[in-house]
């Protein structure tokens, strides 16, 4: 079965080309428009992993982060958080806050997929 | 990127640009609103982000200059100020014609952009001018000397919460797996009871032994999310670098000492109970069994590594036509040629500059034969491998289970010596598995394993390569091989001969003792083809075998075709040759001792009689014969045997030419060579010569009979 993984991001344009680049290669996605819905879709929604932006309305990335690793279902998955680099102090938040990864932005799909593949293991 | 993302970008920009400029007019009104602040940055954020993404590099790039600018402004470290407000508004004017202009195709205005970026760095307190990193991510630069293996012992021992970040450990531990050749060893002895487990957290760690081409950076990026969240070691234990030629590594302890594992001090406690060490180390407790393990594998790996590296820095390289090698051989050849020419004519003239030109040009042509010949060299055991099939095939066909070992695979052989070898071993050890080894059931009724080896070994043995193939099957069986040789008439029923003599009979051309024709064996290639092949090597074949416990075919083959030590020796007019690798020495015959043996061809050599074969006779040469001829002790096959000749002239440089087609089946000649003033001088060829004297004297009754 294909595994299915979260993007949470409030850019329409890069929730479009993460769920095209995941579809092509194969997996299941699940699209969340800010860490607010996110977390109310992982609520009864086991996934298999979660890439999520750091700055998004409502709750932001390290919110969902955090409130991910504090719920049952999906408490041990890979969490990818997009940053940018000029982040740095942001990867290490992230990190505390229990994200897997992270991914630079701007990304290419190929680089995507490379972290997806590393951290699914 | 597919156009239709392109457009949700666009649309998407534009939304944002406009959501920009309804902020920044807003923040005009209230300056220190911080909301305001971050939907500003958000905005310029994302349309950098996904700019880059979409292959608006124009745009993120310019984009990322004003983001800078707003970062500092939501951290506090700025005011928004007029000039702030109506710089950003310019910006985003630019970002949009920049936008425009991709769609349109027009050139945007630079200079505007240009003008808006340095308006802002202005208004930076002070600003660092230190350049923009740039928006694409760039890629890793690949390791410089990627090509050398080399091994590496990472020890990961990850935090025990490290399920709690989502990390698999064995996911990274398989990364590590893809870089190359890895061992992998779990420390477990961690694992508390079953009780007392949290099965949220990890009580494992592992040590790695790696041998990759990637380099230090490769290894690091594997653990690039979980550096902070792990004890991490990574240890260069072999630098692939061609020094490192001791196939041994390090002793266990050594390894141990050097991972932290135990001390200096503990080893030589240890040592002193005089046992294997590692099996001490566990036994007094110093030590857990896992982490000497760990440590044996690293040793294993290490010197596996190294194996394989001597053996591909022998065959690697340089690749070279065949033809171009041969061209070179029979050049060098040609020179040896000459050069004997060049010194015999610099001894006749005296002239001491003459002579020492001619010894200098000796000795270069001896490194330059030397080296020529070297290059034809190759390890046999490319050759080897390939047998591993052929076993491996057909003990299924005849419902066999045979191993085949090998040894001495880095003995090197001439080239064509070894392609020639080929066929003759393919024989041999089709023979060791067809006739020699039994089957299963037969094997365990004699007591042996059921599974049956066949070993092919190699090594050097002065100017010859020895190549033995020994099975454990049954044997040769001395009555059968008698009763089929004399059914075929090859001997006759009343015939004495050693065992020796009767397991050569199998050389004899048509015999086989397979009852029945297999699939295996019997299709018209038999062992005399095998001599025939061998000996046209000017190798030479023996067998020894005990019936019960198997057989050994020893095969003897010089390391090259082209060019032999020898002696070379006169009788009357005419010069011959002999290769070195069979004369033991050279002693003198005289009338009186000729006198003394009452005319038999027998000498007193140091008390050892020795038989010998005067030459003359037998190339019926009628020159007039010397009062003191001179005797060429041989060793042929473990026997001694003197051949008579005129004088011994001395060693010889031989560039072998083969005779033609009309004198190729002469017995005792294997070639010819050219001396340097131009005479031809004959090969021999001691032990078929040998053998035609024998079954001369033998009146031909046993003329099949090869040695």
């Amino acid at each position: 079965m294909a595994k299915l993984i979260m993007t949470a991001d409030d850019s329409a344009s890069v929730r479009q080309m993460v769920s095209f680049t995941l579809k092509q290669n194969g997996y299941d996605v699940l699209e969340a428009v800010d860490g607010k819905d996110a977390l109310a879709k992982l609520s009864s929604q086991k996934v298999d992993m979660l890439i999520t932006d750091l700055n998004m309305p409502n709750v932001d990335g390290l919110g969902l982060i955090r409130g991910v690793r504090a719920g049952a279902l999906n408490k041990f998955i890979p969490i990818i958080m997009l940053t940018t680099e000029s982040q740095d102090g942001k990867k290490s938040e992230g990190k505390a806050a229990g994200a897997t990864g992270w991914i630079v932005k701007p990304f290419k799909p190929e680089q995507l997929i490379a972290v997806i593949k590393k951290v699914l293991g | 990127m597919i156009e239709q993302h392109i457009v949700t970008y666009r649309e998407e920009a534009n939304e944002l640009l406009a959501e920009l400029e309804t902020s920044l007019l807003e923040l005009e009104e209230n300056p220190t609103d911080e909301e305001l602040i971050g939907r500003v940055f958000r905005a310029m954020h994302t349309i950098k982000g996904s700019g880059a993404m979409f292959g608006f590099d124009e745009v993120a790039q310019f984009t990322h200059e004003v983001e800078t600018v707003f970062d500092l402004v939501r951290n506090g470290k700025m005011t928004v100020s007029k000039l702030l407000l109506n710089l950003t508004l310019r910006a985003r004017d630019h970002i949009k014609s920049l936008l425009d202009a991709s769609v349109s195709g027009e050139e945007s205005d630079r200079a505007e952009g240009e003008a808006v970026i340095a308006g802002l760095k202005q208004l930076v307190p002070s600003s660092p001018n230190e350049p923009s990193p740039p928006p694409v991510q760039s890629q890793p630069a690949p390791d410089a000397g990627a090509e050398t293996l080399k091994t590496w012992r990472i020890r990961f021992k990850p935090c025990p919460e490290i399920f709690l970040s989502g990390t698999k450990p064995l996911g990274l531990i398989n990364e590590l797996r893809e870089l190359g050749t890895c061992h992998v060893v779990a420390h477990t002895a961690g694992v508390p009871v079953l009780n007392d487990m949290n099965p949220e957290l990890c009580y494992i760690y592992w040590d790695i032994i790696l041998t990759t081409a990637r380099g230090m950076d490769a290894i690091k990026d594997v653990f690039i999310f979980i550096e902070d969240d792990c004890e991490l070691k990574v240890d260069l234990i072999d630098d692939g670098g061609t020094g490192d030629t001791d196939l041994d590594y390090k002793k266990l302890g050594d390894i141990l000492v050097e991972r932290g594992d135990l001390s200096p001090m503990e080893i030589q406690k240890i040592l002193g109970l005089q046992k294997r060490f590692g099996e001490l180390a566990v036994a007094v407790g110093a030590i857990t069994p896992d982490k000497v393990q760990s440590a044996l594998v690293e040793q294993q790996h290490v010197k596996n590594v190294r194996q394989e590296r001597a053996t591909q820095e022998s065959t690697s390289s340089i690749r070279v036509p065949a033809e171009k090698l041969d061209l070179l051989v029979n050049l060098v050849g040609e020179l040896v040629t000459v050069q004997a020419h060049l010194s015999q004519t610099a001894a006749l003239h005296g002239n001491t500059d003459f002579a020492s030109i001619a010894e200098e040009v000796e000795r270069l042509t001896n490194d330059l034969r030397d080296t020529a010949l070297n290059i034809r060299m190759l390890p046999i055991g490319t050759t080897f491998s390939k047998f591993k099939r052929l076993v491996r095939d057909l003990s299924q066909e005849l419902g066999k289970e045979i191993e085949m070992e090998t040894e001495g695979a880095e003995t090197e052989l001439d080239k064509t010596v070894i392609e020639r070898l080929n066929d003759p071993l393919v024989h041999l050890i089709r023979n060791s598995i067809d006739h020699g080894i039994e089957m299963p059931d037969v094997r365990l009724a004699a007591g042996k394993p059921a599974q049956g080896t066949v070993h092919l070994g190699a090594m050097h043995s002065g100017d010859s390569v020895l190549i033995t193939i020994r099975d454990d099957g049954a044997g040769l069986d001395k009555e059968a091989i008698r009763s089929k040789a004399v059914e075929r008439g090859i001997i006759a029923a009343t015939a004495e001969l050693s065992d020796k003599e009767i397991y050569n009979l199998i050389f004899a051309p048509g015999f086989s003792t397979a009852a029945k024709v297999t699939n295996v064996s019997g299709r018209g290639v038999g062992m005399d083809v095998v001599k025939k092949a061998i000996e046209g090597l000017r190798g030479s074949i023996d067998i020894t075998t005990a019936q019960g416990t198997g057989s050994t075919i020893t095969l003897k083959i010089p390391l090259t075709l082209a060019i032999i030590e020898s002696l070379l020796v006169r009788i009357g007019p005419d010069y011959f040759v002999m290769p070195l690798s069979s004369v033991e020495e050279c002693v003198e015959l005289t009338r009186d001792n000729i006198e003394e043996a009452h005319g038999r061809h027998l000498a007193n050599v140091r008390g050892a009689i020795v038989p010998y074969i005067p030459l003359r006779d037998q190339f019926s040469i009628s020159a007039n014969r010397p009062d003191i001829e001179q005797i060429v002790i041989t060793n042929i096959h473990g026997t001694k045997v003197g051949f008579v000749v005129d004088s011994v002239i001395g060693e010889h440089q031989t560039v072998i030419k083969s005779l033609g087609r009309m004198y190729r089946d002469i017995k005792g000649i294997s070639g010819a060579t050219i001396l340097g003033d131009g005479t031809v001088a004959l090969i021999l060829d001691m032990g078929l010569l040998l053998q035609s004297v024998e079954t001369l004297e033998q009146g031909g009754v046993s003329s099949a009979i090869p040695m």
